[in-house]
């Protein structure tokens, strides 16, 4: 065992390189000085962010798109502070990050000291864990446990907060074989008998759906729940965080569930009699109303927390464990079966057929017009043509983001990067830089609003610094565009504070100031010419903005805390059943 | 207090810094009722016990349990059953004793198997222990005499029998991941 002696901040650099770390999004600042010097001297490369909440979106980016833990350094007081919307996201999602930050003086915690902030305190709730170091001994300790618990189990944010003394203070450095801890256990295997207990009720059923959720991207169970759903025939949704993980054009595919999913997807959730339900939680913007979410099915429910087990809906057959390997022992068991001769594969062809009828019949609806204003979702899907299946595309939150997970085929898990739980507007900007930084050789798109992107372009510095060659499409319609879709269909389209000047700021401009090329489409010709044109360019980042009809709308909708039965399609339908209640209440007061 | 709802739950935890919040906080967060918290040190220094007596439906209690679970400084938690248990809690009544009803008050002071821990001319401060119907019912008793201030504990719950909330997870503090 090396006994050196060295300083608590060159014990964290050491941590990060055993711990494999390449890459670390950061913003000094004065409790953190003392680790910004032996990063000089480390082979762990520092991304600069312009802002802390870049620094942990980045890092979450960088999660997002390899699988690995993100880490983000920052300092003291606000600095940590910024950090809060970005664990809270990560948290939210399952995202493997760990934070490190910089603590004032031992001595001066408590007294409100300069930049001083309770930052353990005020991150429990949005973390998995957190800690303050107490003693440079338990550096490497902290910083191995905080990997360990951000990248098992069910992953989330795990944050260090370091006294600025214990990062200069000496110790001798070893570091720990193990991680003890006695309170943390997660479950890997399924328990055999619930898995029998899952087949056989699949073989019982006859209109099974696989609900697929981030908990299958998280644990790469791809491969699996491909097996199980080609071996049993059993078409499969995937939620906003699963898009990717079950390609959606294979032919049991039916896109997304939820307030905005693809018609079919909510409509197979609700007619179905079994839910086989893998690494996915309940969220209400899946299931809306949920005493009539899925009214005839069972649910078997399979989820490394077991605290999602029960939350929201009673499991019949609860299942805890990673979600890779229990897919794969409800595989392997099937297939035992099968060789036996017992009927395990559902007798669902008729639903199956009654579903992709359902599929042609809905289709996603946009009216472009050759000579129109660029549609929303021809931007987007001209975007996708243009860059392909082998980009990484990044979302941040509102219409450009359910536009974006609607209408791109996804193909391949990790392909489609966003903020679903927290819904983090600005998320897509710093996202993206973090993807890039894990993933150099992809094309990686960030597909922004024009108001997530004001919230967060800053970061672009970092990336034209980093060599971080992103593309930044601005799909800008001029409007906080979901918020103003609500206000127009359930405020009398009394728009309030919604409207974002197409211009303001001037989005060519902006990419001029950051000395990287600039685009502008108003026009369908100008859409094709400025995407061949940006696609082009893989040695800098690019900024495009697009300018689409901001009267566009999200459709399918559920009206929020609206049973799945009330999903529509398009605005007249609305209306008309608008009409109806208020013809219905009129009858009823008469 | 209703008890149709109560539940007692035993939690043994790592004796680390902010635990406590950790677990107050999870209740806060997530809307929960405590009616009552206690917490002390336990025979190994390494860990303390907490007795939480929730105020939820069986189907809420089993969230809390997971929650609480997720913690990571917590290391098990028993549900203990009110049969299979004996409860306890502590209480200090202050209570106006002038001389003329000083006797009555040392009477009840005697069917309730209570102390007197401290006497002045005026007042005795009465120190009870038991389940918390018992103490409920001293209180209501010694209301008459106008009670200055009490102080109550919290509960405190041990599973009847030889088993033990460690059984089984002492080789896990040993245990390395």
């Amino acid at each position: 065992m090396d006994k050196q002696t060295i300083t608590g901040a060159q014990a964290v650099m050491r941590s990060l390189e055993q711990l494999g770390v390449d890459v670390v999004f950061g913003y000094p600042g004065g409790a953190i000085l003392p680790l910004y010097d032996p990063m000089l001297d480390s082979p762990v490369q520092h991304v600069l962010a312009r802002h802390e909440q870049g620094a942990i979106h980045a890092a979450s980016g960088y999660a997002h798109a390899t699988g690995r833990v993100g880490v983000c350094i920052v300092t003291s007081g606000p600095a940590a502070t910024n950090l809060v919307t970005g664990l809270a996201d990560a948290q939210m999602d399952s995202i493997p990050v760990v934070a490190i930050t910089g603590q004032v003086s031992s001595a001066a915690i408590g007294t409100d000291a300069f930049q001083e902030a309770d930052v353990t305190g005020i991150t429990m709730p949005v973390t998995k864990h957190n800690e303050l170091v107490t003693s440079p001994e338990r550096i490497a300790g902290a910083i191995k446990e905080a990997f360990h618990i951000a990248e098992t189990g069910r992953p989330g944010a795990v944050l260090v907060d370091i006294p600025k003394d214990i990062l200069a203070a000496l110790l001798d450095w070893s570091w720990p074989q193990h991680v003890d801890l006695p309170g943390y256990r997660p479950t890997v295997r399924g328990h055999s008998r619930m898995v029998k207990q899952a087949i056989a009720l699949i073989g019982e059923s006859t209109r099974p759906v696989i609900y697929a959720g981030g908990g299958l991207m998280r644990a790469n169970a791809a491969d699996e729940l491909m097996e199980l759903a080609e071996l049993l025939q059993v078409p499969v949704v995937t939620t906003l965080m699963a898009r990717g993980i079950f390609p959606d054009e294979h032919e049991l595919a039916l896109g997304m569930p939820g307030m905005h999913g693809h018609y079919t997807a909510v409509r197979a959730l609700q007619e179905s009699d079994l839910l086989i339900t893998l690494g996915a939680r309940f969220d209400d913007r899946v299931t809306g109303d949920l005493e009539h979410f899925a009214p005839h099915a069972k649910v078997i429910h399979v989820d490394v927390d077991p605290a999602e087990i029960g939350k929201n809906r009673v499991a019949d057959v609860p299942i805890v464990g990673d979600a890779k390997v229990v897919v794969g022992q409800l595989v392997k068991d099937a297939r035992e079966r099968i060789e036996r001769g017992d009927a395990v594969v559902p007798d669902a062809a008729a639903w199956r057929q009654h579903l992709k009828e359902m599929q042609a019949e809905h289709p996603l609806l946009c009216d472009q017009e050759p000579d129109g204003p660029i549609k929303p979702q021809t931007a987007i899907r001209a975007i996708y043509d243009a860059w392909g299946p082998e980009g990484t595309y990044v979302a941040g939150v509102g219409q450009h983001q359910m536009w974006t997970s609607q209408l791109i085929p996804w193909s391949r898990p990790r392909q489609w990067i966003n903020s679903g739980g927290l819904g983090t507007m600005g998320y897509a900007v710093p996202a993206a830089i973090g993807a890039k930084a894990g993933l150099p050789d992809t094309p990686v798109i960030a597909i922004d609003g024009d108001g997530c992107f004001q919230m967060t372009f800053q970061e672009i510095a970092a990336a034209v610094q980093h060599d971080l060659n992103v593309v930044f499409c601005v799909i800008n319609n001029g409007f906080l565009g979901m918020v103003r879709q609500w206000q127009h269909l359930f405020y009398d389209d009394r728009l309030s504070s919604v409207h974002l000047p197409q211009d303001l700021p001037d989005l060519v401009k902006i990419a001029d100031a950051y000395g990287i090329p600039g685009f502008r489409a108003t026009t369908m010709d100008e859409l094709s010419k400025v995407l061949g044109e940006a696609a082009l360019i893989t040695d800098s980042c690019v900024l495009i903005d697009v300018r689409v009809d901001p009267q566009e709308m999200v459709f399918p909708m559920i009206p929020a805390g609206g049973s799945n039965e009330m999903m529509i399609e398009s605005v007249d339908e609305l209306r008309a059943r608008q009409a109806e209640d208020a013809a219905a209440a009129a009858d009823s007061e008469a | 207090m209703s008890d149709a709802g109560r539940h007692t739950l035993s939690v043994l935890v790592e004796n680390k810094p902010g635990v406590l919040t950790r677990i107050a906080g999870m209740f806060a967060r997530r809307a929960y009722n405590i009616h009552s918290l206690a917490v002390g040190p336990t025979d190994n220094p390494q860990l303390s016990r907490l007795t939480l007596v929730v105020g939820s439906d069986a189907v809420q209690v089993e969230q809390i349990v997971k929650q609480l679970n997720k913690l990571v400084h917590v290391i098990k938690i028993l549900e203990l059953d009110p049969t299979e248990s004996v409860e306890r809690e502590l209480q200090m009544v202050k209570v106006n004793a002038p001389a003329e009803v000083r006797g009555q008050i040392l009477q009840l002071v005697d069917v309730f198997r209570a102390k007197v821990c401290d006497v002045d001319h005026d007042a005795i401060t009465i120190e009870a222990s038991g389940s918390p119907e018992k103490l409920e019912a001293l209180q209501a008793l010694l209301e008459p005499y106008g009670i200055r201030e009490l102080v109550r504990s919290g509960t405190i719950s041990l599973g009847r029998g030889a088993k033990s909330i460690t059984d089984g997870s002492k080789n896990r503090m040993q245990r390395v991941v």
